[in-house]
């Protein structure tokens, strides 16, 4: 399996490991829900260094960006600030979504998953060198990244960093700026307030253990999903992958169908009808829905099925949650029944994200 | 955690203990919980259900996976640990100390049948292979 800079730092924490897409990560050190309300309540930290940030350079970058992303790099006009996107394959289907930063004109970075890194390098340089030869496309393997997220994330990060307070306070939700050797953006997988810091992979363990002392937990891979999922967050693989529309997975949001950029998929966009939209389901019975539960719905001149992407148990709100793909006609307060275990259980639909600001957001 | 010696084993990671009274009390291993993770719902069986030598009857359900758990010998279930229901971590936090439910046995003797703790030490090791 592949490691990154801290896995001895996980070892040596007592993190139950996992191979995750070939990584061998953390899952929890000791309890995942712990993790999990320590996140909302204060801060914890993620080793996220197994996603892959591919920097992005030349004359050519943005108008290169304007026609692999679905989402328009050209609403980027203040340094440091970033967009998150789909990149879609002619038909239509995501091939991954991801963050690029605007740092020059010439200059993009874009962090993508880690199970589709090497598929996301191949498809960037096949289209770089139809459309823009000259362009580089840099993965950078050199580098480490660590997520800080929670309310008190950004106060212990300026605690560990010496000036990097001065350098960062200001910043804005997705905006991101280099100090020193740290590249410092305020975003997250979480739903909570925080940093994404990307630092070389050298620097990782030091950072990790000064941030461990200054009283960031630790956190697995099972808190980040049960994380995500409250906050509404797509999981490429689960909610949606190279068959799905974006506009059928929740990310119609991030797809610009306005402006008269032509851009890979757009054409299939336009062509294809949409039956079926992500919406956010909360069960009304003991017990945890999980990926492919079959949903099934009445309506007045008959029934309705769709199917649960992601499903997990919500720490914040005591009760399973899920994202599922359902039909158009099914619509927030709706019930539905999910097939749990051979068993009917009953569940409202909702509209996501489940919890904001570590506070539920539904009822139920 | 060390395996303790004064409890019964079953294939299944279940656990029994023989009371003085002639119960018998049910629980799931500390190898168990490890591999499930936080527990979150926890399903007993009713009070006075009978049931057969390794028939479903419980469920333990955890972030990750629902397990179900078997009865390790025949019996009349006489009592549920009703903690469970709103404290379904104890099991992790526990496991020897987090019993399910408690049977009274159709015939005792049968705990001589399942494997003692160091069957049940076998049956892990030779899991890990």
């Amino acid at each position: 399996m592949k490691t990154t800079s801290l896995n001895q730092a996980h070892h040596d924490m007592k993190a139950k490991m996992v191979d995750f897409g070939g990584w061998e990560m953390p899952l929890h050190y000791g309890s995942q829900l712990d993790e999990h309300h320590k996140v909302r309540s204060d801060a914890g930290m993620f080793d996220v260094s197994h996603m892959l940030a591919v920097d992005i350079k030349g004359e050519a970058a943005r108008f290169f960006l304007r026609r692999v992303l679905a989402n328009n790099v050209d609403k980027l006009t203040q340094a440091g600030k970033a967009l998150y996107s789909c990149m879609l394959n002619p038909r239509g289907g995501v091939i991954d979504d991801l963050i690029v930063y605007f740092l020059t004109e010439s200059h993009f970075r874009m962090v993508v998953n880690a199970g589709t890194a090497d598929k996301d390098i191949a498809w960037m340089l096949g289209q770089r060198d139809e459309i823009a030869p000259e362009l580089e496309i840099i993965p950078r393997r050199d580098l480490a990244m660590i997520a800080v997220q929670g309310p008190n994330a950004r106060t212990k990060v300026w605690q560990v960093i010496a000036g990097a307070q001065a350098a960062t306070e200001n910043l804005k939700l997705f905006q991101a700026i280099t100090y020193d050797k740290y590249f410092i953006a305020r975003t997250g997988y979480t739903g909570e307030d925080g940093f994404e810091i990307i630092l070389p992979s050298n620097d990782a363990a030091d950072f990790w253990h000064a941030l461990h002392a200054a009283g960031v937990a630790p956190a697995g891979l099972g808190a980040r999903d049960t994380l995500r999922l409250e906050a509404g967050m797509n999981l490429y693989g689960q909610d949606m992958d190279e068959t799905t529309s974006p506009l059928e997975a929740g990310l119609a949001w991030t797809v610009d169908l306005k402006s008269d950029r032509d851009f890979i998929g757009k054409q299939a966009l336009l062509e294809a009808p949409v039956t079926k939209q992500l919406i956010g389901l909360i069960l009304l019975e003991r017990g945890v829905l999980r990926s492919h539960q079959k949903v099934t719905m009445q309506y007045d001149n008959g029934e309705g099925e769709g199917e649960i992407t992601s499903g997990g148990f919500s720490p914040t709100l005591n009760q399973s949650i899920a994202l599922a793909r359902l039909p158009l006609k099914i619509t927030a307060g709706d019930e539905v029944h999910v097939l749990v275990r051979d068993k009917m259980l009953r569940a409202k639909v909702v509209k996501y994200p489940f919890v904001r600001n570590g506070k539920s957001l539904i009822s139920f | 955690m060390s395996i303790p010696g004064n409890l019964r084993y079953t294939k299944s990671h279940e656990w029994v203990r023989l009371e003085d009274d002639g119960t018998a009390t049910v629980g799931i291993t500390q190898h168990a919980q490890e591999l499930l993770g936080d527990m979150v719902f926890v399903q007993t069986p009713d009070v006075g259900r009978k049931l057969n030598q390794s028939e479903e009857c419980a469920v333990v359900e955890s972030v990750k996976a629902a397990a179900d758990v078997y009865a390790p010998i025949a019996g009349e279930v006489t009592a549920i640990n009703t903690d469970l229901e709103s404290s379904p971590q104890k099991i992790n936090e526990d496991a020897y100390a987090a019993w399910l439910f408690k049977l009274k046995p159709v015939n005792a003797a049968d705990l001589n049948n399942l494997l003692d703790a160091a069957g049940y030490q076998k049956i892990l090791e030779s899991e890990e292979d």
